[in-house]
């Protein structure tokens, strides 16, 4: 493999990187404030692709603000999932809301499979984004760089809103120490839900994203980036932005890396993420820049 | 019997214990008494094992046949001969007041688990044992009738007994107490403490307790240890703890 | 007296039990008595689960996975070896395990085995995790072993997967199997290191402080459970006669969690009587993935209604009522 080869290799890792990044994030920050894998959350990334399908499809609106539309909508059905599925269980033993989330997962997923149909469908690429740019004798297609892009305007937007703005800050406070942060007079219901709705715009956005680079959508193509941005977000210090970021990128580059440099191994792509998680939890169980956490007795 | 040696605890910047010693001898009722937030439980927990020590050993046994228990798991540390109950109750609550108990027992279990499964002859004598042991220990905190309720429908007093009951079924030779009469009244008291007294000679048992009541502490602990902000700051029998100056400064306050 | 009267009443069972199976057996289609088999290995496969995420409190999702090696291990044990090579027709099978030919039972012990011993080593390092990081784990263990499965071709024949296993599951098979479960399961909660699972489940930190070591506990627990796992996926082998590494994905493992949450977490009743319900009700409810012509009008089946109904059933029982379905209070 020449230094063109590696170039473009890199390209693609750090692209899909930034896409596990943008999911990831979802799951550390609702696992920051109520210590859950929000199971669903894969499911919710695949719904924002099909509602974008949709949107530019059946309507004549222009893509971008389809895009804008199906990420916000993307991000009340978030909301609303939290409200049917966890809210009522937020007292309960976790194990109980855990089958919740895995039981919401499998409800969006075969909500899919009715409403959407079973067959792949084929994402409608605005032309735009067909483009191919030239890069020192490789070719990249523009897409390739637009995802890390605006994964990094989203991050600096998501960093300015949780550090500066009194919402930002109120969710932070919750996710340090949920008990004195809720008898301080914060509203928690509603941090929760600006919670999930941010986590799942990032997911449709990167669902879009996903849908210009990976043009093939199933009622099940969320199954396996949720599981692996969850573990992204487990490999970063689940609860931690930047750690979910970091995870993200360890993740996408060392999936792409894999299947480069050893073309044997392709078809153990999807266990890469798992063997990483395993190996990651025995050596460093709160993952590279979480926090140790001790239980009071 | 126990001999803590230099301890200190370190939670990030907190310092929950600080060079702490003590010396537990044999067959007595020890207290270890502070304000809230001087480190009683944290001292509790680093003798079980639920917490290392930052610095410093935990000797059981100081002598012939020492042991150096620091850093052992809370398992292993029940296994020797140290068992405790909990400030804050920790039963297992969806079970029988009976299985409590029961299950106190079975560290001591010799039979293997396909043995139980097969119900061999060897470990059907040991689960009569148990059971006998058990109900026997719920007859002396007065609990035999209601042995089939559920751990947590029982009154908070009663929880506390269970919990003596069930640390008691592992066969202690030094037993902790965290705040046993806590949320009790003088009558339940009273009864606590010669409850306490009769256990020990019973058990043949050391007692180191942790308790706010003075009453309690006064009136049945033989040496009395006083910590505040992680420190030792008195020790002694009652009558000389209730005259120390840096005791009584420790709890009013005093400038 | 007491336990005399219940050995009377699980003796009448036993034989209301075999009467009925044996009646069922002569009556039923094949169809129907499939359905039946189904019913006792969802039996063996809730209890196992029940006996880990139920009893001892583990969060642990790795069920498909183990089903998976109990499956495989049965199907080319016990496949003659001329099937054998008709399946391996891209690669061929490893020459050690191509002439094997193992009769079920011994097979199926093996298969329990080999999943239990995966359950042993894959438990030691994971069980130290917490609930939701054990979650993880275990689904991740269970998505890896498929994709190995998918991958090693000369050994399980990868994607393709295996045809012709000898249908040696019957009635007799699942349910009597079925049943030394249910008496395993018994006896295993009624003594002291069922009661010592249960404390687990209860309170971690107040167990270990009684000297129970967590770790050997739940080890055990975990291993008998995937052990159990191994036999109910062998069982599925050899009813359905074809395997694929595709059959054990999440899915399977979330049927067996609804069997085990709507009879009860940690209840071995309900999970008995939530198996037959569910396996016969995934199966009654076949109708509404499929389209049905009743004549006059021409109902449209949708693929997936199925499981969202399950889903929402599942949720239901989660956010209404914790204790499951079936336990009774």
């Amino acid at each position: 493999m020449g230094n063109q080869g590696l170039l473009q290799h890199l390209a693609n890792g750090i692209s899909l990187g930034s896409l596990y990044a943008l999911i990831a994030i979802g799951y550390t920050m609702v696992y920051g404030i109520l210590r859950l894998i929000n199971f669903a959350h894969g499911d919710i990334f695949m719904l924002g692709i099909y509602i974008t399908y949709y949107g530019i499809l059946f309507t004549s609106i222009p893509w971008w603000i389809v895009f804008i539309l199906a990420s916000v909508l993307t991000g009340l059905i978030g909301l609303l999932l939290e409200k049917v599925a966890y809210r009522p269980l937020r007292e309960s033993p976790r194990i109980t809301i855990l089958i919740s989330a895995i039981g919401a997962s499998f409800f969006l997923q075969n909500f899919g499979i009715v409403v959407f149909g079973g067959r792949p469908k084929a994402f409608p690429i605005p032309n735009v984004f067909n483009k191919v740019i030239k890069l020192g004798g490789v070719s990249i297609s523009l897409i390739t760089f637009i995802i890390p892009l605006v994964t990094l305007l989203l991050l600096l937007g998501l960093t300015y809103f949780i550090t500066k703005t009194k919402t930002g800050m109120a969710m932070r406070a919750l996710s340090k120490d949920y008990e004195t942060a809720s008898l301080m007079g914060i509203d928690i219901n509603r941090i929760i839900s600006i919670t999930f709705f941010i986590g799942s715009f990032l997911a449709a956005v990167g669902g879009i994203m996903w849908g210009i680079r990976y043009p093939q959508l199933m009622p099940l193509m969320g199954v396996m980036p949720g599981l692996k941005c969850f573990i992204a977000a487990v490999i970063g210090g689940i609860g931690n932005i930047t750690g979910a970021v970091l995870g993200g990128f360890i993740l996408g580059l060392g999936e792409i890396m894999l299947i480069a440099l050893l073309p044997k191994l392709t078809g153990y792509r999807d266990a890469f993420a798992f063997i990483l998680l395993i190996v990651i939890l025995l050596i460093k169980p709160t993952g590279l820049m979480g926090e140790k956490i001790t239980e009071k007795v | 019997m126990l001999k803590i040696e230099n301890m200190t605890m370190r939670f990030g910047g907190v310092v929950a214990a600080n060079k702490f010693n003590a010396d537990i001898e044999k067959g007595q009722i020890v207290g270890l008494i502070g304000p809230n937030g001087a480190g009683k439980t944290t001292i509790f927990n680093v003798i079980t094992g639920v917490y290392r020590p930052t610095e410093g050993k935990i000797i059981f046994n100081p002598g012939e046949e020492e042991q150096d228990i620091t850093g052992l798991r809370p398992d292993e540390i029940a296994k020797l001969g140290i068992c405790r109950t909990f400030q804050n109750i920790r039963l297992f609550k969806e079970l029988s007041v009976l299985d409590n108990v029961f299950i106190g027992n079975h560290l001591r279990i010799e039979s293997n688990v396909f043995s139980s499964i097969l119900k061999f002859p060897n470990y059907r004598k040991e689960e009569k044992m148990m059971l006998e042991k058990s109900l026997y220990l719920l007859e002396k905190v007065g609990l035999e009738d209601e042995k089939d309720g559920k751990a947590h429908s029982l009154p908070y007093g009663k929880q506390r007994r269970l919990e003596i009951a069930r640390a008691l079924a592992t066969e202690p030779k030094l037993l902790l107490l965290d705040e046993p009469a806590a949320g009790m009244n003088p009558q339940e008291t009273r009864e606590l403490m010669e409850f306490i007294k009769d256990i020990k000679d019973e058990f043949e048992l050391t007692i180191f307790l942790i308790e706010h009541h003075m009453e309690v502490v006064m009136g049945i602990c033989e040496e009395i240890l006083v910590l505040d902000h992680g420190s030792l700051i008195a020790q002694g029998d009652p009558e000389s703890i209730q005259t120390d100056s840096n005791v009584i400064e420790a709890y009013l306050g005093v400038e | 007296m007491k336990i005399n009267n219940r050995f009377k009443k699980s003796l009448s069972m036993l034989i209301i039990t075999i009467v009925v199976l044996f009646i069922l057996n002569k009556v039923l289609d094949d169809y129907k008595l499939r359905v039946l088999n189904l019913c006792g290995i969802y039996i063996i496969l809730g209890l196992s689960m029940n006996l880990i995420n139920g009893f001892t409190g583990l969060f642990s999702l790795g069920h498909a996975g183990f089903m998976a090696i109990g499956a495989y291990t049965v199907a080319i044990l016990t496949m003659p070896a001329p099937m054998k090579e008709m399946n391996f027709f891209m690669k061929p099978i490893v020459p050690f395990l191509a002439n094997i030919e193992w009769s079920f039972f011994p097979a199926l012990m093996m298969g329990g085995v080999m999943a239990g011993l995966f359950g042993f080593l894959i438990g030691a390092p994971v069980l130290r995790l917490t609930d939701d990081y054990l979650a993880i784990a275990t689904l991740g263990f269970a998505e890896i072993i498929r994709v190995v499965f998918t991958n090693t071709q000369s050994i399980t024949n990868g994607a393709l997967g295996l045809k012709g296993i000898p249908a040696s599951t019957n009635v007799w098979w699942s349910w009597g199997l079925a049943l030394v479960t249910i008496l395993f399961m018994t006896f295993l909660m009624e003594g002291s290191y069922g009661k010592a699972f249960n404390a687990i489940r209860e309170d971690e930190i107040a167990a270990r402080s009684m000297g129970i070591n967590l770790f050997t506990h739940k080890v055990m627990s975990f291993t008998f459970g995937s052990f159990l796992a191994g036999v109910g996926g062998g069982l599925l082998a050899a009813l359905l006669g074809t395997i694929d590494p595709n059959m054990f994905r999440i899915v399977l493992t979330f049927n067996i969690l609804l069997i085990v949450v709507l009879g009860g977490l940690g209840s071995i009743k309900g999970s008995v009587v939530s198996a037959i319900i569910v396996t016969i009700a995934m199966e009654a409810l076949r109708f509404l993935d499929e389209s049905i012509n009743l004549g006059f009008v021409k109902l449209e089946g949708v693929a997936g209604m199925r499981m969202v109904i399950f889903s929402i059933i599942l949720m239901a029982v989660v956010i209404f009522r914790k204790e499951g379905l079936l336990k009774e209070n």
